[in-house]
């Protein structure tokens, strides 16, 4: 059992509340993504885990233990920092048995412990070598096998792609993707980056202003956002949102904008009880349809990507996006017609921003 | 560019005639006869050089000897070694630890503890020279090597510790929050992190400090007592209180011989002290 459990913990700094009640279960064997724009708490939230900051009330336990008074290193956990933070005076063998070595473990124990993780992370020629030799890649891997070597029961990871090139960054990723199935760990990951999260996570935190927006597999964050916030912060492009109401029109419904009327298909049952209401329709890209059937649309601008392109389009008085394959041709100020995928789209309460539809 | 570079040089060669010719000055006579500097230029090169003032500078001339006193400045470059040594052993390592712990741990007051160390290192000496004294007296300590010993370190401390605590607030946070992780504990995150990294600014600190140490006179002076007064005090009795005639050639020797140990640390350390200087100004 080493699992993470976060009990009401509250976070004040000279009196100011930045985070309250923070209530988190992460079960053993979870690799949970805290996810969340710059300043959400995320970083704090997990330097509290780790022991870095204390907490201003409330209980962390960590493998079933109350760790919340604990220091760092009595907490069985080992942590991978953004800027890697290794020991520039120490070679990569020292840097990575530097723990073991702060925890009294015999010397032999420890360069065997150091050579099965360099080999693990293929990082074995390198250890002779100091940090500032490496490239950021293999710094990286440096700082992985730090945290690796001490075995704990939880693994922190503080955005640690963020100062690789795009193209490591997504090799890192499968990498740590695989690790995580090889070793079958606790890992809580922080990031901004919401294409780490969905492809890494077994588990989302989406956090806004200290709390909690949705826990939920990434899937559910994705497909079923449970508010407005979660919504707009995931996906790439943003999900479309217009204001207005649905209508009842014969026996199809319509979404009216107030300045046109965007039909709908395959509505569920429990959306067509908030027939009338004022709601926020929330749609993604790839939930607009190219129909014939459809409200008629200026096309703005299309934005080929390759494996598909984006098509930015005026409709019903908004602005929006809509997803389609790289076959079809548009052109800047030619129309075309879109319908919404009632199936997919997303309703919220235009006040409080809540999602109105349960998965 | 070509009258540029002739302006450039010709000012560096000036401002280097103009430091180094009282030094040539003190070197050439230092090795005249004192019948030569009577009769000769003050500029002119020694007609026939030796060492004898050299040696009469060092090892006094016991012929005219008070007691077992010879006068030369042997017995007090010993006692300068056995306060420099010391002194800048405790300075130095007092202010690695100081400055390290206002750096690189959350202490309460420690801004207002830092403020008040930059304020008394702009405090002249001869202010707090007869408080220190007294304090030193209380002490049991005064008129001797440890009491100067102390004094110094006392003076030093505010001035190594303003540079190691500038140099470990460039130490990035992150890795700080590693070594906690790691579990290393304030001694061992010191000695196994930080201190290594200093390197460069170790060394600095322990040059200006030698520097600082070796050629002060007047804590020496109050401080040293008739035991420990450091060569810059033998010097000044030396040059200053002679009978007869004034023996230039043995004074300039004298001087030579007191101000070469600095210019053997710089010399011997200069690249590393450039490393250093340079360290601290890319970093702070």
């Amino acid at each position: 059992m080493n699992g993470v459990e976060l009990r009401n913990v509250t976070k004040a700094y000279a009196g100011l509340t930045v985070m309250e009640n923070i209530n988190l279960e992460i079960t053993d064997g979870d690799f949970v993504v805290l996810l969340g724009p710059s300043g959400c708490g995320k970083s704090t939230l997990l330097n509290m885990i780790a022991g870095l900051e204390p907490t201003t009330g409330g209980e962390i336990h960590i493998g079933g233990r109350n760790v919340t008074e604990l220091e760092p290193d009595e907490r069985d956990i080992a942590m991978v920092f953004q800027s890697y933070a290794l020991y520039p005076t120490m070679s990569v063998r020292k840097n990575i048995g530097f723990g073991l070595k702060m925890g009294g473990m015999r010397k032999d124990e420890i360069e065997k412990r150091v050579a099965d993780v360099g080999e693990l992370l293929q990082i074995t020629p390198l250890l002779d070598r100091k940090p500032s030799q490496l490239s950021g890649g293999q710094q990286q891997r440096v700082a992985i096998g730090r945290a690796l070597v001490r075995e704990p029961s939880v693994f922190l990871f503080d955005e640690p792609l963020s100062n690789l090139d795009a193209k490591l960054r997504a090799d890192m990723r499968v990498e740590l993707k695989r690790l995580h199935e090889r070793l079958g760990r606790t890992i809580v990951y922080v990031t901004h980056d919401q294409i780490e999260a969905m492809t890494l996570a077994t588990k989302v935190v989406v956090l806004e202003k200290g709390r909690i927006q949705q826990a939920d597999t990434p899937e559910n964050v994705y497909r079923r956002p449970a508010n407005h916030f979660v919504a707009s912060f995931v996906g790439a492009p943003t999900m479309n949102f217009i204001s207005g109401k649905m209508l009842q029109d014969g026996s199809d419904i319509v979404f009216d904008s107030g300045a046109g009327q965007l039909p709908l298909v395959d509505v569920p049952t429990e959306a067509r009880n908030l027939i009338g209401q004022p709601i926020t329709l929330g749609a993604r890209p790839e939930h607009l349809l190219f129909d014939d059937a459809g409200i008629a649309s200026r096309v703005l601008l299309a934005e080929p990507t390759g494996p598909d392109q984006y098509v930015r389009l005026a409709v019903a008085g908004s602005e929006i996006t809509a997803r389609c394959g790289p076959e079809q041709v548009f052109r800047s100020g030619s129309d075309t017609r879109i319908l919404i995928d009632g199936a997919r789209m997303s309703l919220f309460d235009p006040q409080s921003g809540q999602a109105l539809l349960q998965a | 560019m070509r009258y540029n570079r002739l302006a450039l040089y010709g000012l560096l060669i000036l401002a280097a005639i103009m430091i180094m010719a009282p030094v040539f000055i003190m070197i050439s006579t230092s090795l005249k006869s004192m019948d030569e500097i009577r009769n000769g230029s003050i500029f002119a090169l020694p007609a026939d050089p030796g060492f004898a003032a050299w040696g009469k500078a060092w090892f006094g001339d016991c012929s005219q000897a008070l007691g077992d006193q010879c006068g030369g400045l042997s017995s007090s470059f010993l006692t300068s070694v056995k306060i420099v040594i010391p002194a800048l052993i405790l300075s130095v390592g007092l202010g690695a630890i100081t400055g390290y712990a206002l750096a690189a741990w959350k202490m309460k007051w420690a801004n207002v503890m830092f403020a008040a160390l930059l304020v008394g290192m702009f405090i002249p000496p001869q202010v707090t020279l007869y408080p220190l004294i007294i304090m030193i007296r209380e002490l049991g300590i005064f008129g001797s090597i440890p009491g100067l010993i102390l004094v110094h370190v006392i003076w030093g401390v505010a001035f190594t510790t303003m540079m190691f605590r500038n140099f470990f607030k460039t130490v990035p946070e992150d890795l700080l929050k590693a070594a906690r992780i790691d579990g290393a504990g304030f001694w061992r995150l010191f000695w196994h992190v930080m201190l290594p990294l200093s390197l460069p600014i170790l060394g600095v600190a322990m040059i200006l400090q030698f520097t600082y140490i070796w050629n002060d006179f007047l804590l020496g002076l109050t401080f040293g007592g008739r035991s420990g007064q450091p060569m810059t005090v033998a010097l000044n009795n030396l040059v200053g209180s002679q009978f007869g005639e004034k023996e230039y050639n043995v004074d300039m020797a004298a001087t030579m011989l007191t101000a070469l140990p600095t210019l053997a640390v710089y010399l011997l350390s200069g690249r590393l002290f450039v490393r250093g200087i340079a360290a601290g100004a890319v970093k702070g």
